[in-house]
C-alpha cells in the first residue's frame, strides 16, 4: 500500500494538486520516453500510468472500519482476476500492476483515495467501494477527473453515470423474479417485508411491495431497524401474530446475526417454510457469522452462488480456493467483483486503447462468456444482464440453488412505476 | 393500536412481550454492570467497554473451536468454562490497561474518554489483524438453542432463560462483592474518598487495578454469553457502546441499583413501544424520553447523597 497522498497534500493547495499533477505527468512521459514511446501513445493519450510492458489500475476498499469484514472479499476476488489476467498476457501487452489504498469504511476518505489514485497514480482504472455513501461519494470525483470505476455490490439502483461500470444488479434484477418465483411456486399470499433503516433495504423494499401489490397479494407488515439492532424478540412476536407467507428481510451487518440466531431461538423452523424467509441480504460470506445451522432452510435471491453448476464457475471456485485456502466461501458481490478487471480488460481490448473515453464508448455490448455466474453483457445503461437465481440455505453454509430465470434480466435501474 | 388483535391475541402479546421485555433488560443489565463499576464507581469513561465484551465473545470462540476439535464429548458444557475463561482474560487485560493506561489518567477524567476511544481502536485493529476481518461463528450445543413452548402462540427461548439466569446471578455475585465483601468495602471507601481510604492503610492502587479489572471481567462474560444473540466481530462491540452509556448514566452513575432500575425502564419502554410502532420510531422515542427526563434530573434516576 502507498501512502504518498498524504505527502504531497492533496486537497490542499490548487497550485499544490497542479504542480504534483504536472510532475506526475512529466516523470510518466520521462519513463515512457525511455522505454518505447510510439507503442505507448498508441493505446494512450490522455497521461495515464501505462509504459509499454504495464498498466497500473487502482484497488480502493475499507481493509479497515467497520466495512472491512464485507469488503475483504472483493479485494481478493479483484487480485486473484488481476493475477490471472497477468498470466494470460495482461492486457494489450501489458501486465496489470496494481496500488490498492484503504478507504478505512470513512466516505470522505474514499473520496480522497479515489482522487489520489487518479490525479497522482494515473490509474486506467479503479475497482472498488462497496457500499452506495462510498460509491456516491467518489461518483464527482470519477466524473470530474474522469476515471473508470467498476463497481461490484447489489445496489438500490436509481444511478446511471458514464464513468461507473456496475457489475452487480440494480434492485429489480434482484427482487421481481424472486417474488414471483415463491408466488408460483410456494403459492404465497401474504408478506411480511423487514430491513435495516437505510436507503438500500428501504428502496428495495419499496420495489418489492409495488411489486406484491400488482400481483394482487398483501403485504401485512413493513418495518425498519437502526443498523446495528440487536434485539428482534418484538418483531418476531410481531411476525408470529401476522402469520405471514412470507418474511422478507433485508437485515445487514451484525444485525444479521442477531437477528436469524433469535429467529431460530423463538421457535421459528425456517425449515418448515412457515412462513417461508426470502433475504436478498445474505450471501455465503454473511452465513459464516450466522453460522449455517441458524439460517438452514431460508431461501436467498442472487445472481451467483458458490454452489453454481458450470465449468467456469468450477475453474474460478478452485482458483479461488487455491490463493485463500480452502475454508474460505464465495459469496454473490465477490463473484461481481471478480468481473470488474475482466469486464476492464475486454472493453480496452474492443477499444484498443486504455483511454478512458474510448473504454466508456466500448463498454456496452461487451459480453464475458468466462464469467462464473455464466453469460454477461453490459446494457447501455452500464449496468450487467444477468439471471437471477434463488438459493436454499443448507446447514454447512452452503446454498443450493432451486431456481434461475430462463433470460437474463435486464438492469433498470430506474424502473417505471416501483418508485 | 389493539384493533387489529383479538383478545385471546392480546393475551399472548402481553405475554410474549413480557417475555421479550424481560430478556431485553436482563441482556442489558449484564452489558451495563461492568460499565456501572467502571464508569459509575471510579469515574473512568471507558470508551473499550464493548472491546473488552467482544474479547470475552472471541475467547467462547476459541473454546468452541478447541472443544469441538479435541474433546467433543464436554461439548454440551464447555460454554460453562468458556465464560469463566473470557472472565479471566478480559480481566487480565483490563488489569493490564489500567497500569498502562489508566492509572496515569484519574485526575483528568475527561481524558479517559479519549484515551478508551483511541484504546478501543487499537483492540479493533488487533482482533481484525488476529482473527480476520470477517465476522466467526460460534458453535452453541444444542440444549442452549431453540425455545420452550407455552402454548400454540407463546414460545420463550431458551438462551433468552439462559441470559436471564446469568444476569441473576452475576448481579447477586456484584451486590456480594461490593456491599458485602472487604474488598467492596474498600472500594466504596477509594471512591468516596480516595486520600482518607489511603491514610487509613487501603492500598488504593491495588483497589483501583482490581475495580478496573472486575468490571472488564463482567464485560468478557457478557460477551461471551450475547454470542448466542449477536455477532461476534472486530467491530462487534460497537454495536452496545452507546446503549451501555445511556443505560447508566440514565440510572445515575454512582448508583448500581440505579442501573438495575434504569435497565428495567429502557427494556420495557423500548420493547413495547418496538411492538407498537416500527423499530427506528421506538429507539427515537426511547431516546427522547431519556434526553427529557436527564433534562429534569441531571443526576439520573438513583444518586448517592453525600455531603460535598
Amino acid at each position: 500500500m502507498t501512502n504518498n497522498g498524504r505527502k504531497t497534500g492533496l486537497g490542499s493547495t490548487r497550485r499544490g494538486v497542479i504542480l504534483g499533477a504536472a510532475t506526475a505527468a512529466a516523470l510518466t512521459a520521462f519513463s515512457q520516453f525511455g522505454v518505447g514511446k510510439a507503442h505507448a501513445d498508441d493505446a494512450n493519450t490522455t497521461g495515464l500510468a501505462v509504459t509499454a510492458d504495464t498498466v497500473k489500475v487502482g484497488i480502493l476498499h475499507s481493509v479497515t472500519g467497520t466495512m472491512a469484514i464485507s469488503e475483504t472479499g472483493s479485494v481478493q476476488a479483484e487480485k486473484l482476476a488481476i493475477e490471472q489476467i497477468n498470466a494470460m498476457g495482461g492486457v494489450l501487452g501489458r501486465k496489470i500492476e496494481f496500488v490498492q489504498e484503504d478507504g478505512a469504511s470513512d466516505w470522505p476518505t474514499f473520496a480522497e483515495k479515489a482522487k489520489k489514485l487518479l490525479v497522482q497514480d494515473k490509474v486506467a482504472a479503479v475497482f472498488g467501494c462497496w457500499t452506495s455513501a462510498s460509491r456516491k461519494a467518489v461518483l464527482p470525483v470519477f466524473e470530474q477527473y474522469n476515471g473508470m470505476l467498476y463497481y461490484p455490490t447489489f445496489y438500490e439502483g436509481l444511478e446511471e453515470s458514464p464513468n461507473v461500470i456496475y457489475t452487480g444488479q440494480e434492485a429489480t434484477q434482484q427482487i421481481l423474479a424472486g417474488i414471483d418465483w415463491v408466488v408460483k411456486e410456494k403459492g404465497a399470499k401474504s408478506f411480511y417485508l423487514l430491513g435495516s433503516d437505510y436507503i438500500w433495504p428501504r428502496t428495495s423494499n419499496k420495489i418489492a411491495r409495488k411489486h406484491i401489490e400488482k400481483l394482487g397479494l398483501k403485504v401485512v407488515g413493513e418495518e425498519y431497524y437502526p443498523l446495528g439492532h440487536t434485539q428482534f424478540n418484538s418483531v418476531i412476536n410481531k411476525i408470529k401474530l401476522k402469520k405471514p407467507d412470507v418474511i422478507y428481510a433485508i437485515v445487514v451487518g451484525g444485525s444479521n446475526v442477531a437477528f436469524y440466531k433469535q429467529l431460530k431461538a423463538a421457535g421459528i423452523d425456517m425449515t418448515k417454510e412457515k412462513p417461508l424467509l426470502l433475504t436478498i441480504s445474505v450471501t455465503e460470506d454473511e452465513i459464516l457469522g450466522i453460522g449455517g445451522e441458524n439460517i438452514a432452510g431460508a431461501y436467498a435471491t442472487m445472481k451467483y452462488f458458490q454452489s453454481l453448476d458450470n465449468d467456469n464457475n468450477k475453474a474460478f471456485v478452485e482458483a479461488f480456493k487455491a490463493k485463500y485456502g480452502d475454508d474460505i466461501v464465495i459469496g454473490d458481490v465477490t463473484q461481481a467483483a471478480y468481473l470488474g478487471p475482466w469486464l476492464w480488460k475486454a472493453a480496452v481490448e474492443k477499444a484498443g486503447s486504455f483511454d478512458i473515453d474510448k473504454i466508456k464508448a466500448a463498454s456496452p455490448g461487451i459480453e464475458l462468456t468466462t464469467a462464473p455466474e455464466g453469460y454477461v453483457k453490459i446494457h447501455e445503461n452500464h449496468h450487467l444482464w444477468s439471471k437471477t437465481r434463488v438459493g436454499h440455505a443448507k446447514a454447512d453454509g452452503q446454498y443450493e440453488v432451486v431456481y434461475e430465470t430462463k433470460d437474463l434480466m435486464e438492469p433498470n435501474p430506474f424502473p417505471e412505476g416501483y418508485q | 393500536m389493539f384493533a387489529d388483535y383479538t383478545w385471546s391475541e392480546l393475551g399472548s402479546i402481553f405475554a410474549m412481550q413480557g417475555f421479550a421485555g424481560l430478556i431485553l433488560f436482563s441482556v442489558f443489565v449484564l452489558m451495563a454492570l461492568g460499565l456501572a463499576i467502571i464508569f459509575g464507581q471510579m469515574g473512568v469513561i471507558n470508551m473499550a467497554h464493548g472491546e473488552f465484551m467482544i474479547l470475552g465473545a472471541y475467547v467462547t470462540y476459541l473454546c468452541s473451536h478447541i472443544v469441538e476439535n479435541y474433546v467433543p464429548s464436554l461439548f454440551g458444557i464447555y460454554f460453562f468454562g468458556a465464560m469463566i475463561l473470557a472472565f479471566c482474560a478480559s480481566a487480565a487485560l483490563g488489569a493490564l490497561v489500567e497500569w498502562a493506561l489508566i492509572r496515569h489518567l484519574y485526575k483528568r477524567p475527561l481524558d479517559t474518554l479519549l484515551a478508551t476511544w483511541g484504546l478501543s481502536l487499537m483492540l479493533q485493529q488487533a482482533y481484525r489483524s488476529i482473527f480476520g476481518a470477517r465476522e466467526v461463528g460460534v458453535t452453541l450445543p444444542d440444549w442452549l438453542l431453540g425455545s420452550v413452548s407455552l402454548t400454540d402462540t407463546i414460545e420463550v427461548p431458551i438462551n433468552g432463560l439462559f441470559v436471564m439466569a446469568l444476569t441473576l446471578v452475576i448481579a447477586v455475585a456484584v451486590y456480594f462483592l461490593m456491599f458485602r465483601s472487604k474488598m467492596g468495602m474498600q472500594t466504596r471507601a477509594v471512591v468516596q474518598n480516595r486520600v482518607m481510604a489511603g491514610a487509613v492503610g487501603i492500598n488504593t492502587e491495588r483497589v483501583d487495578r482490581k475495580t478496573f479489572a472486575l468490571g472488564c471481567g463482567i464485560a468478557g462474560i457478557a460477551g461471551s454469553a450475547f454470542t448466542m444473540i449477536g455477532s461476534t466481530g472486530p467491530t462487534a462491540g460497537q454495536l452496545y457502546i452507546v446503549d451501555t452509556f445511556l443505560i447508566v448514566v440514565f440510572g445515575g452513575a454512582a448508583s448500581l441499583l440505579g442501573t438495575i432500575a434504569s435497565s428495567f425502564a429502557i427494556s420495557q419502554a423500548q420493547s413495547t413501544m418496538e411492538f407498537f410502532l416500527s423499530g427506528s420510531m421506538a429507539k427515537v422515542l426511547t431516546l427522547l424520553t431519556v434526553v427529557g427526563i436527564l433534562m429534569l434530573r441531571p443526576e439520573g434516576l438513583f444518586s448517592l447523597k453525600i455531603r460535598r
